[in-house]
Order: structure tokens, then sequence, then C-alpha cells
């Protein structure tokens, strides 16, 4: 049973998460200053602003980039994903900028938040997307998306009032969602099962 | 595109789901962690806990509840009823709900619903809204009511959303008083008239019989999100059954 470390950073809701990844049989936990050579895996959650988001990830940011190095499986969920990317127009902080490009904000003419159930479109090969499929529904509450530098690192895009922006980004053992498994019904369910998965036993 | 969504409803009381007639009449309807276990396994897009419970030790175990609930589910998960203060909403949203509903309260205390807004964003408050018809000169108008229906007050159905949506909410949850556990179709003058004057997403909820009035819903009373209770406690229909039959007339749903 993997121990897969859930990142606490007083962002958002971590019962959903931790409740899905003992499901699915993980060994979760609650990381702050603590317990990190201990886990096969990190989950970054997130609900929440940018700024807010950075200035309290900021105490972590050596020792996720050294999981990264170490080659440990890091999710990324919504505000979570984003935080790994450089800045935000959503306001000031600097992100961790493990991932190179800006998160932005969604440029359509309908209302933000974008919240709701929207479909994927698969457009490249990922293990985090085993046995997921474009057309499969995931559930959404964002006002910005990553704009990655690099475009190879985005696996899966969704479409929000004529914008497509990506849902999901894999870059060698980092991985991140825009939308919210722990919400998304069997299709997320199966993406965190990929994850825990994917995080083997040290 | 955002799915049209498909949200069963438990009105719980002492721990138990229950199901009445206006308000009223209520009889038992199961077990709210077994029901809400099922709907999510039948392709239910999000659910709705409403606590009506009428007395202090009632609510008490709420919070239990809720996270026992929550504890099985894998969608979006609302729980209103009885949230007095930020404190009450933060106790909920730190035990599984993902938005929390204010009813009484969010007219009594409109700070309420704009500081839970504040703290925790707009897309985590709905403003349910429960309405009664009533005769206005040649017309109808519709009258918001307090206290599980049972007090009017000053504010006209579109008033008082037009105000909930300044207000912070993110979404509301309508309900027809003179429709609910009715199956006799969900009023779809007062959901036209409230999705009219707003620009935030309606639930539609009080009334649905048949698979017809979830599409009258949408399409006449311009609702994103169906709600229903009875027809899915009681098994008139499945979740799916639902879903299926919105598809099949053209519609956008999660199947």
């Amino acid at each position: 049973m993997p121990r897969i470390g859930v990142l606490t950073y007083g962002v958002g809701n971590l019962f959903s998460v931790t409740r899905a990844l003992s499901r699915l049989g993980a060994e979760v936990l609650l990381l702050d200053e603590s317990g990190w050579t201990e886990i096969d895996g990190l989950v970054v959650p997130g609900v929440g602003n940018f700024e807010e988001g950075s200035r309290n990830i900021s105490a972590h940011r050596e020792r996720i980039a050294d999981l990264i190095a170490s080659g440990v499986p890091v999710l990324g969920i919504c505000l979570g994903m984003q935080l790994l990317f450089e800045e935000s127009e959503e306001g000031p902080g600097r992100g961790l900028g493990i991932l190179k490009g800006r998160v932005l904000r969604l440029r359509v003419s309908a209302k933000l938040p974008h919240i709701g159930w929207s479909r994927l479109r698969v457009v490249r090969d990922c293990e985090l997307l085993e046995g997921v499929n474009s057309g499969d529904w995931v559930y959404y509450v964002h006002s910005y998306a990553p704009s990655p530098e690099d475009p190879e690192v985005v696996v899966a895009l969704s479409e929000y009032a004529g914008l497509e922006f990506p849902a999901v980004i894999c870059s060698g053992n980092l991985y991140g969602t825009q939308f919210h498994p722990e919400k998304s019904g069997r299709t997320g369910m199966r993406i965190l099962g990929n994850f825990v998965a994917l995080c083997v036993r040290r | 595109m955002v799915a049209k969504r498909v949200i069963p409803c438990l009105d719980v009381e002492n721990g138990r789901v229950v199901k009445g007639i206006s308000f009223r009449d209520l009889r038992d309807a199961g077990d709210p962690v077994e029901l809400g276990r099922r709907y999510a396994e039948e392709g239910a897009d999000e659910l709705v806990f409403l606590d009506i419970s009428a007395t202090l030790e009632g609510r008490r175990t709420m919070v239990e509840v809720v996270r026992r609930v929550a504890s099985e589910l894998d969608i979006p998960f609302t729980v209103g009823g009885g949230i007095r203060t930020l404190e009450d909403a933060e106790a909920l949203l730190r035990n599984g709900a993902d938005k929390v509903s204010v009813n009484t309260m969010a007219v009594e205390r409109p700070d309420l619903v704009r500081s839970i807004a504040r703290r925790y964003g707009d897309q985590c408050v709905v403003v349910a809204i429960d309405a009664k018809r009533e005769a206005q000169g040649e017309g109808v108008a519709y009258r918001v009511y307090t206290h599980s229906g049972t007090r009017p007050t000053r504010y006209t159905a579109e008033e008082w959303a037009r105000r909930a949506e300044e207000l912070g909410a993110g979404e509301l949850l309508v309900t027809s008083i003179d429709m609910d556990g009715r199956q006799a179709g969900y009023d779809v003058e007062l959901l036209r008239r409230i999705s009219d004057s707003v620009g935030i997403p309606v639930i539609a909820s009080g009334g649905a019989g048949s698979l017809e009035d979830f599409y009258r819903a949408i399409v006449d009373g311009g609702a994103d999100a169906v709600l229903a209770a009875s027809v899915f406690h009681f098994g008139r229909f499945s979740v799916r059954q639902v879903k299926e039959y919105l598809a099949s007339r053209g519609l956008e749903v999660r199947l």
C-alpha cells in the first residue's frame, strides 16, 4: 500500500481528496513540516487563490523540488497544479516554477468561474490517463488555467464557452489536473487510481 | 459546454431521509449514506443534503451524518439546513461539503451569504429560495417564504433572486412550495421568472413526476440543473433513466 502525502498549506478542502485516496487503497499522510521522507507520492490539492497559495506553499519550495528530483510522483490539483508554474494573472506571488509558463484567466465572454461537468479531449498518451477517453466528463470549479511554455506537457484539454484550455498535464513524474478528480465520479476515481498505482512503495 | 445536471436531494430529519408533500406529512425514505452512495453510482451529477430536523438534538448529529455521507461520494456535495453562522458553514465544509445552502438565514442575515462567499468563493454558496404562488390582480406573483415554507417575506421570488446574486450566491436552488412532493411537474413559470432575472445557475426543485417534467424545467424554465427527491427515493425513476431521457431529447448530460 503506497503512502501518499497530501500537502496541507492552508488552502481548501482536504476531506474529499484524502477520502478518495484512502478508498483507492493508499495510506494518506497529511503533510506539513515532517514526514517528507516517508512518502511514495505527493498530492498538492488546492481551492483558493494564487496569491495566498503562493505565500503558503513557499515554505515547501525546496522539499517539493527535491521530491520531484528524486522521482517521486507528484500530482497537483486545480490551484495545486497552477502553483507548479511560474506565475499567474490571478495575483502577485511566485509559483514553484517547476514547469515553465504562466497561469492565465480564461478569456471567454461567458460567466466565470467555469463550474460544472465538461468533457476531456485526450491529445497525448500519459500513464495518468490510462483507461480514460476523449468524451469522458470531469468536474471543474475555476477561472484560470495554465499556459505551459512547452505544449508537449499538455495531455488533455477541455472546452468552455468556445475556449480550449489544458485539463491534464504530464511531465516526467509530475502530473496535474485543472479539474477536481476527487469530485469527478468514475473518471476522476480512475485518474486518482492511476496515480496511486504510479506511487510505488519505497 | 457545461452539462445539465441531475441532482437527487436528501431531506434528512434526525439522521433519516424523509419526504413529504409541500414540506408536510413526512415519511421515511431510507438511510442517507446508503441513498447517497446509490445515487452517485447511478450517475447523479451532484448530491444535495438538507437537514430539516426541528430539534436541537437532531441538528447536533448533522455534521456527523454529513461526514458519513461525504465519505462515500466522488461527486460535488451541497449541504444546507439550519446554517446560522459562518462557523456552521465552516464545520460543514471541513466535514466534506463542497457547497453550503442557506435559506432562512440568507433572508434574515444577508451578511452571512456575503461572508461565506468572501471566505470560500461564490461557487461555495447556494441560496435556497422557497416560493409560493399568490394572486396579484389578474396575474400571479411568487412570494418567498422562510422557516420551511411557513413565514412569508417581503420579497417576490425575482427580487430576492437578484438580491441573492448581488450578495454573492453562486447558485440558486428554487423550490416551489405548491408543487413540492406532488410529482405533478415543476413550476415552470417560477423557474422562468428567476432564470430571466439572474446570471447565475438555477437549480429547479419541487414537483418532478415525469421524465418530461425534467426536460420542461430545463428548456421552458431555463434551469441549469434539476433536483428531485420523491421520484428517486420511491423508485419511480433512476437517476440514469432521467439522464438518458434528457440526452434522447437532445440535451447535453453526463452519461
